[in-house]
């Protein structure tokens, strides 16, 4: 995938509090079209917090976020759904009695148009775009791999699998700007290796513009485009890996330094 | 000994067949009761399928329909009109609901939700009885509460409105949540409120639509129940009769409130009939209770209910 020079989210000096603690302090990032950028840094480094103004749930006390060029500071969670925005959560968030399948087709909400009633009675368009969104959902299972557990509920899967799913109903939106976070957490080796595929290969055929959330260096820098380090909720640094990998800062961040 | 284990698992069956028709009726009744606890059992299980929460205040939304639907009648305000006025006071009173009692509560365990619609079910309870007085009211349907001969059985027309009102509703809701997106949303909403949002589902859209319907189920069960026992303010504790039913049926199934309705409105009325002289009557009291403690024990989930399991 090429990465354009047009940015698709700016994020400018956003600043986040909760009572006496500064999670985000003036924090700004700029994430242009087509890359897969990392948000990195220590545990409280308020990377989530990030992502959770990005997707709407937490509305920043400063700074402004535009996507596509639009000030999109204020919105709440189904407008930024709306605009093309689709996240996952660090701690899995499935609908665990549904099935796979409708765990995913719950995903194209917003494709989905029409009058309820003719939904109901199941009948002309209503159940063309059903078949419609259905053939769209298969193809998310295709690509994902995940033929296997189409019909079973998602809360029995194994953990990994559920990554999974999370992964296919954000992509079922088929948004511009994925949100992940920690997708490869508390996964083996072999899941982390299929997730990073799924992401390179979400990145290149679809062109979605990624921005994730990851613990595991190794991964971060085989696949990123772009790391932003943060840390106490100030960037430290921002650049292409190899750049981040040799900075001091990151690396007393990380590493610990002696104040003296 | 021997003639007590006659009297329970012998003798009540005898008599069954002995009078073929008297059973038929029996069930009839039992068909009839059950349904309507269906009626307000389909509240609770619309509510709890959208958003998790074992709304306390059900009973209580019935009563405040029913007393609403008699207060404008006895102002002389003619039933189609008095019918619409009381629907939109329900949506009105849905958004309300929606607004000052959930969307603050957006993200927090069930159980506080909860503790709302408690709070809710006193609050309404209270405003109805200044609102409308709490005197015993009667609400005539123009459908009388008599009986006529179909076959050869007795059938009570009121109990036949009521089933067939019941029939209705519950196929129109089946479909609404197995065919339509909205469906499918509600249930989403169900699973995560956090998931839900981040896929683009409005919170707040659901909300009303799913009191609403409630509040529209409520007005039928209010008014079936009126029309029987009169409108007062015991009929909120139709809600405990409810209880039972949705243990048997599973919390979230529609069909389960239904099947569970007819479960224990037939169960009730053939141990009252047959079995109940053996212990003196009244078994139509608790049965319900006794076979949902069962339930609890067997089959935690009820009939239709989603099993949910934990992994450890």
């Amino acid at each position: 995938m090429t990465i354009g020079t047009d940015p698709l989210l700016e994020v400018e000096g956003v600043s986040v509090r909760f009572g006496a603690l500064l999670a985000l302090n003036g924090v700004s990032l700029t994430i242009p079209r087509g890359e897969i950028a990392a948000i990195i840094g220590p545990n409280g480094a308020g990377k989530t917090t990030l992502l959770n103004c990005i997707s709407g749930f937490y509305h920043p006390h400063e700074g402004h976020i535009r996507f596509a060029g639009q000030d999109r500071t204020h919105l709440r969670p189904p407008q930024v759904a709306a605009l093309g925005i689709a996240r996952t959560f660090q701690n899995v968030a499935l609908f665990r009695g549904m099935s796979v399948l409708d765990n995913i087709m719950t995903g194209r909400v917003l494709k989905m148009r029409g009058s309820f009633l003719l939904d109901a009675a199941w009948w002309g368009p209503a159940r063309r775009q059903e078949l419609e969104h259905r053939a769209a959902v298969e193809r998310i299972i295709d690509f994902l791999e995940i033929q296997a557990v189409r019909k079973t509920s998602a809360g029995r899967l194994p953990y990994g699998l559920q990554k999974r799913v999370e992964l296919a109903r954000a992509l079922a939106a088929e948004p511009q700007l994925l949100l992940l976070d920690e997708p490869m957490a508390g996964m083996n080796v072999e899941e982390k290796e299929d997730m990073c595929r799924f992401i390179l290969d979400v990145n290149g055929e679809f062109g979605t513009t990624i921005a994730l959330i990851e613990h595991d260096m190794g991964v971060v820098m085989d696949i990123s485009d772009h790391v932003v380090v943060l840390d106490y909720g100030r960037k430290i640094a921002d650049g292409t890996p190899e750049h981040v990998r040799k900075d001091q800062a990151v690396l007393d961040a990380y590493l610990g330094v002696a104040h003296d | 000994m021997l003639d007590v284990l006659w009297g329970v698992f012998v003798g009540p069956f005898k008599d069954m067949a002995s009078a073929p028709a008297f059973l038929v009726e029996v069930l009839i009744g039992g068909v009839a009761a059950g349904l309507m606890y269906s009626l307000v059992a389909l509240g609770f299980v619309l509510i709890f399928k959208a958003s998790g929460v074992f709304n306390f205040a059900q009973g209580v939304m019935v009563l405040f329909a029913a007393l609403t639907l008699v207060g404008l009648l006895e102002h002389g305000v003619p039933v189609p009109a008095a019918l619409a006025l009381t629907a939109l006071v329900m949506v009105a009173l849905a958004f309300a609901i929606e607004r000052v009692v959930l969307r603050p509560l957006v993200n927090q365990p069930h159980i506080i939700l909860f503790m709302a619609t408690i709070g809710l079910n006193f609050f309404l309870e209270g405003f109805g009885e200044m609102l409308w007085g709490a005197n015993v009211k009667r609400l005539d349907v123009g459908i009388p509460d008599e009986s006529f001969k179909v076959a050869g059985l007795l059938v009570n027309k009121l109990e036949l409105t009521a089933a067939l009102t019941a029939g209705v509703l519950v196929g129109i809701l089946a479909v609404f949540f197995q065919r339509t997106r909205i469906g499918r949303a509600l249930r989403a909403v169900a699973d995560d409120h956090e998931a839900a949002l981040s896929i683009g589902i409005p919170l707040k859209t659901i909300w009303v639509v799913v009191w609403s319907v409630a509040g529209i189920v409520a007005i039928v069960a209010g008014i079936m129940w009126g029309a029987k026992s009169g409108v007062q303010f015991s009929l909120s504790l139709i809600a405990l009769k409810a209880l039972p039913v949705l243990i048997l049926g599973g919390f979230e199934s529609v069909p389960g409130a239904i099947v569970g309705g007819l479960i224990i409105g037939v169960g009730e009325k053939l141990g009252e009939v047959y079995w109940g002289p053996l212990v003196g009557g009244a078994i139509e009291n608790w049965f319900a209770y006794v076979l949902a403690l069962a339930f609890l024990l067997v089959r935690p989930q009820g009939l239709f209910g989603e099993k949910i399991i934990e992994r450890v």
